[in-house]
């Protein structure tokens, strides 16, 4: 084959791998040869002062015995699976009514997506103020209407919702952008015909705006799922994994293990796990998206 | 479902989902959108508050946080807050700190995600695929996986406490490459044509016609990448000790810290709103590639 490249193949043959050479030696560096060595040291002990021992499956027995381990596996799911499908949900109504074409849509796009682009740290940490017992805005606003707020951040039942409400509304924003996207790419012409038929509104959003709209439903399902599962953020600034471990997450304990107790090869099995986690779900929406997705099959 | 929703001749409307009998459908419209403003209005308050929340008690006095019941508006304006946080912390280095990384790593992007999406996109070498491939494949991979072998490599490079570990990794980006290639492949071949007939270099072709038409999907990559820097936390909070290499996002976390035990919430709340307004600014400003990025990236991803 190489032969019988004429001079312009061969010149584009090697213009091809001086293009991509910077990103390559950067990419193999920090990214592939990261990835592959996470995978040798899941296999080892390693305290970082001597070279890692061979341990075998040792670390993956260790994590069924680690309650702390246990637990974060239990709340990464609790968060993942109340968040996102209550966060998909709302996102979705919301770019239902900002799509509308009224007087101010734009101002309450803004104020929706705002969130967005704020610190996350700094977001925390107002958050972690507005869940004051005692002097917070949140549990002010509650006993005006009767009701005694909980300890939020303080209390192991309502840490978790605590911290779900305020990664929702700093993440519904975007996602509610990318469902406008998808509701502005809807042909016009497929609500006309609606309508001259007589369709009403609910009618026309259950038979058209929702087939239509789901690989965009699809999109937003699965990278929010991956994000969710890689919580780390809020739940260091906020509670910090507490109280008594139940807001700790997967990343954050892979976190305190690799980088507090430097156990490398123990939060390296565990971030294995996660990843393992990731590729399940993804893959399960994947071949569940050809029953519901909308043209899924064609691409 | 699928038919139904391609073909509009063939939706059937049974009985009882026609319009309200007896009113016009203006009306009618005029009704639901009043319902939905009203709707968006309660939502948009709840979304609003925690930024009033945080910027009236960034003016409060110590006392002042405390009052019950709570007040929005402050009895007395206290604006020294502001001067006061500098005091306690070097919030400029912070910023400097926080600008130098994220305008490096996003030039960096920038640099490496243009020249090899050019070359997926357009040029024929062997394994291209297989290499490109690879690229995609690791965008599944979660950033833990690679936390710990990442940063012994820092530590075998003495990288560890120093801002090029923040920013050297972060410059090659295989989103970003993605993002290029798929822009760069919409962009007619006619134009090259033209400068291959005149025997210009690849190089030429891509300076001089690609990086020009690339413009756009340039400004939403560099967006991107830029507000994704400066609000990374988990990376630079292994990596960075040192007060002064901090971070914005790592100053913040380190005030909070210091204080644990008694909050001084006015203080912390004016870090807060100093620490959010320039990358709000930069959205304000670039909002139309960033929202042209979400549009791409979310509809074709």
């Amino acid at each position: 084959m190489a032969a019988k490249l004429s001079g312009l193949q061969r010149k584009e043959e090697l213009a091809g791998y001086l293009f991509i050479l910077p990103n390559l030696i950067g990419f193999l560096v920090f990214l592939v040869f990261p990835i592959l060595a996470a995978v040798y040291l899941t296999f080892t002990e390693w305290e970082l002062s001597a070279p890692p021992t061979f341990a075998g499956l040792a670390n993956f027995r260790a994590m069924i015995g680690d309650d702390i381990f246990v637990k974060a596996f239990g709340n990464t799911f609790y968060y993942a699976f109340v968040a996102v499908p209550t966060g998909v949900f709302l996102a979705f109504v919301l770019a239902l009514g900002v799509n509308r074409p009224m007087r101010g849509v734009f101002a309450f796009r803004l104020i929706y997506f705002l969130p967005h682009v704020t610190l996350t740290v700094a977001a925390a940490i107002v958050w972690a103020w507005i869940y004051h017992p005692e002097f917070g805005i949140i549990n002010y606003l509650l006993s005006l209407i009767g009701i005694q707020g909980p300890n939020w951040l303080f209390n192991s039942k309502s840490a978790m919702p605590a911290l779900i409400i305020m990664s929702n509304w700093k993440g519904i924003g975007y996602a509610m952008l990318i469902f406008l996207a998808g509701l502005q790419g809807v042909p016009a012409e497929l609500y006309e015909a609606a309508v001259m038929d007589g369709a009403n509104s609910w009618y026309r959003l259950v038979k058209i705006t929702i087939p239509m709209l789901s690989p965009t439903t699809f999109f937003v399902l699965t990278t929010s799922f991956i994000g969710a599962f890689q919580g780390f953020d809020q739940f260091y600034i906020m509670t910090n994994g507490g109280p008594s471990f139940a807001t700790t997450t997967l990343v954050l304990h892979i976190f305190n293990n690799g980088f507090r107790y430097f156990k490398m090869g123990y939060a390296s099995s565990m971030a294995f796990v996660l990843f393992l986690c990731i590729l399940c779900i993804t893959l399960i929406q994947w071949t569940s998206a050809k029953t519901w997705v909308h043209g899924f099959t064609q691409d | 479902m699928k038919a139904e929703a391609v073909q509009p001749e063939r939706i059937a409307v049974p009985a009882g989902t026609r319009s309200v009998a007896g009113l016009g459908r203006r009306t009618q419209t005029l009704l639901v959108d009043v319902v939905v403003w009203a709707g968006l209005l309660v939502g948009s308050i709840i979304f609003i508050l925690p930024f009033f929340w945080m910027v009236s008690s960034s003016f409060k006095e110590f006392g002042g946080l405390f009052n019950f019941p709570p007040t929005f508006i402050p009895s007395t304006w206290q604006w020294t807050n502001y001067l006061e946080i500098w005091r306690r912390l070097p919030f400029h280095l912070f910023f400097r700190n926080s600008f130098f990384v994220s305008s490096l790593e996003t030039a960096g992007v920038l640099f490496t995600s243009s020249l090899a999406g050019y070359a997926f996109a357009r040029l024929r070498f062997r394994h291209r695929d297989t290499i490109f491939l690879i690229y995609l494949s690791t965008m599944m991979v979660p950033f833990a996986v690679r936390m710990i072998p990442l940063f012994v490599l820092m530590r075998t490079f003495q990288w560890v406490d120093q801002l090029q570990a923040l920013i050297i990794p972060g410059m090659f980006s295989a989103w970003g490459t993605f993002l290029m290639r798929q822009f760069m492949l919409t962009i007619p071949r006619e134009l090259e044509d033209a400068g291959l007939i005149d025997g210009a270099s690849f190089f030429q072709i891509y300076y001089r016609i690609i990086l020009p038409l690339t413009g756009p999907a340039l400004a939403t990559l560099g967006i991107f990448t830029f507000m994704d820097s400066w609000n990374a936390f988990l990376w630079p909070l292994i990596i960075i000790s040192s007060m002064e290499k901090k971070t914005i996002s790592l100053g913040m976390a380190a005030f909070r810290g210091m204080t644990a035990m008694r909050t001084p919430w006015h203080l912390v709340m004016a870090a807060s709103v100093v620490s959010v307004l320039p990358i709000m600014v930069l959205f304000l400003v670039g909002q139309k590639y960033y929202v042209r990025g979400i549009v791409t990236t979310g509809l074709k991803g």
